[in-house]
């Protein structure tokens, strides 16, 4: 029979990332329309706290000891490790995080399977016995609805598509060391450096406050980071104050940067220029502070406060803590 | 070093004319083509690696027939030739067919590098460059930063980015690399670049020349299919605030207490 498989990814320190705890719970719901089995998988050299994690999701979890994944590129082991898990049958459904790792595993995963694949999905249903998928297209204009021809394949989830939700049962575990060599070949991680001031996953944050050119300079992003701060969230970015070496390209936003769909965005010296939109406009509430009223960002802004941001900004920081207080 | 360059031809995103045809699928003549941007980056990264080390570029383009006159603005950057797989059969094609046909045309051609974008602007997915990988057990470097051949010992060794950072990878080549714009911001051809691709080798071959096995491949077995489309829910009115500080600050508050966000 069919399996909705969920293909997790890790944080650095070993336990379940958020994304696959998205998947997982879409997967849950996916199963019980189906009426197919479920189960999540962990491949990594240390599976076990992520595989209890997992559990609290799924009804089986195979956690894949696979020495192989230290000081190595971990994506293209995980996926054939998993390919062999999945196997062959067309109507298998695969869920995994629409994030970096989670696209590399889903691209070798369709190549070892020869599963068909769905990308960047916002949202999820079972009809007429498949997935059918919804992404976003063309920059946010248009939503599709797609379908497997063979029922089965792979579908890359946007973080913050599903609200997490654990099941009312924990799972099984069910441990396993592969011994089949690795014929993907392995790609040495010799160092791993951590940079100040990175955070977690753009992608998976609730909460972005981004900076545009308005924002000035690097040191006028401490400002941006002391109200991402204050409302625990993290710092996005435009490609103007990438490119200006303000923000490292790990948070900018947009074309050629991150997709988000956080809760709040709070946009502070942002135009909105259109390659920025695509990346942010999905977002569920979206604040813009801008001195420039006619800015593009006033057309699809839930609220636009028309300003100074290094004006408004400290007044703001001192009126959340007042509410706080 | 030898370095191929996977360059797609996209809508422009800047003319924001994208649209689906009668059969679903994205509408080539709606929009003007441009080289996708993070191909860009790829593109500009394999030119400062040819003028540190010596070679040749090739880009490799699965695309219309007119993606020829796409090409040609890369050939201007300063790519030395441009090899183009077209067949009105691949049209529509899907994920496999997709990393099939250029896993085949890579067959073909002698590399030290392959260098491919994050993701396309059309598509978006960024999953054929690892499906490539795989199917032709090449080393996969994804998300780079920085790219550091060492081409006497055979190595390549890439930054790639991270959520907290970035890993230092270290592979044997030739190898497959996924390139993002922290590596630099792409060259304007210049006018003689452009004189000089006018000239330059753009070859256009079809899969029975490849000799690609790809019965059961292309747009008319697609592995996926578009049911219907919709208009994403409107936003509804943008509240503009003007006035002091205080009033700007007081309304974000108002609307984040309002929405259960603080």
């Amino acid at each position: 029979m069919a399996t909705i498989w969920v293909v997790a990814e890790l944080d650095a320190d070993g336990s379940l990332a958020r994304i696959s705890a998205e998947a997982a719970t879409l997967g849950r719901s996916l199963a019980q329309a189906g009426g197919l089995d479920l189960a999540g998988i962990v491949v990594a050299a240390d599976p076990v706290a992520a595989a209890e994690d997992l559990a609290a999701f799924v009804p089986r979890v195979v956690a894949v000891n696979e020495p192989a994944t230290r000081g190595a590129a971990w994506a293209s082991i995980a996926a054939e490790r998993a390919a062999a898990l999945i196997g062959p049958d067309p109507e298998n459904v695969v869920l995994i995080g629409a994030g970096p790792d989670g696209r590399d595993v889903a691209g070798a995963l369709s190549a070892m399977t020869g599963l068909g694949l769905l990308v960047n999905a916002t949202g999820v249903s079972w009809t007429d016995g498949g997935p059918m998928v919804e992404m976003s297209v063309f920059g946010g204009k248009l939503i599709t609805t797609s379908s497997f021809t063979a029922k089965g394949g792979i579908i890359t989830i946007r973080p913050n598509s599903v609200a997490v939700e654990p099941a009312g049962a924990r799972g099984s575990i069910v441990a396993a060391a592969p011994q089949e060599p690795l014929t993907l070949p392995r790609v040495a991680v010799v160092e791993q450096v951590a940079e100040a001031g990175a955070a977690a996953p753009i992608e998976e944050a609730r909460i972005i406050v981004s900076g545009g050119r308005g924002v000035g300079s690097a040191a006028g992003f401490d400002l941006v980071a002391s109200l991402a701060s204050r409302l625990g969230g993290v710092v996005g970015a435009t490609r103007a104050a990438v490119d200006a070496g303000w923000i490292p390209y790990a948070q900018q936003i947009g074309q050629t940067g991150k997709i988000v769909k956080p809760q709040l965005y709070l946009a502070l010296g942002v135009s909105g220029a259109i390659q920025h939109k695509v990346g942010m406009q999905t977002a569920e509430t979206i604040i813009a502070i801008n001195r420039d009223p006619d800015a593009p960002i006033a057309e699809f802004a839930d609220l636009l406060v028309v300003g100074d941001l290094f004006d408004v900004v400290p007044v703001l920081l001192t009126a959340l803590d007042a509410r706080a207080g | 070093m030898h370095i191929v360059v996977m360059t797609k031809p996209v809508p422009d995103p800047a003319a924001a004319a994208e649209r689906l045809d009668a059969d679903q699928r994205l509408d080539r003549a709606a929009s003007p083509a441009v080289v996708n941007g993070n191909d860009e980056y790829a593109l500009e990264a394999a030119l400062k690696l040819i003028e540190a080390f010596g070679g040749e570029i090739t880009l490799l383009t699965m695309a219309p027939a007119a993606g020829a006159e796409t090409m040609r603005k890369a050939l201007a950057m300063g790519a030395t030739r441009g090899l183009l797989i077209s067949e009105p059969a691949l049209a529509g094609s899907d994920v496999p067919t997709t990393a099939i046909v250029l896993a085949t045309a890579l067959g073909g051609l002698t590399y030290d590098l392959v260098l491919a974008g994050v993701d396309t602007s059309d598509g978006g997915g960024g999953v054929v460059p690892a499906a490539i990988a795989a199917r032709l057990r090449l080393p996969y470097l994804g998300n780079a930063a920085k790219i550091e051949p060492d081409p006497p010992n055979g190595r390549v060794t890439v930054r790639r980015i991270t959520p907290i950072g970035y890993d230092v990878l270290e592979a044997p080549m030739p190898a497959l690399i996924v390139c993002t714009q922290a590596l630099g911001e792409p060259r304007y051809p210049s006018l003689k670049g452009i004189m000089a691709a006018r000239s330059k080798e753009l070859v256009t071959r079809t899969l029975e020349s490849l000799g690609a096995d790809v019965a059961g491949a292309g747009g008319a077995h697609t592995t996926t299919r578009v049911l219907g489309t919709r208009r994403p829910p409107s936003r509804g009115a943008t509240t503009v605030v003007r006035g002091s500080a205080e009033e700007g600050a007081t309304a974000i508050v108002e609307l984040l207490a309002a929405r259960r966000i603080i």
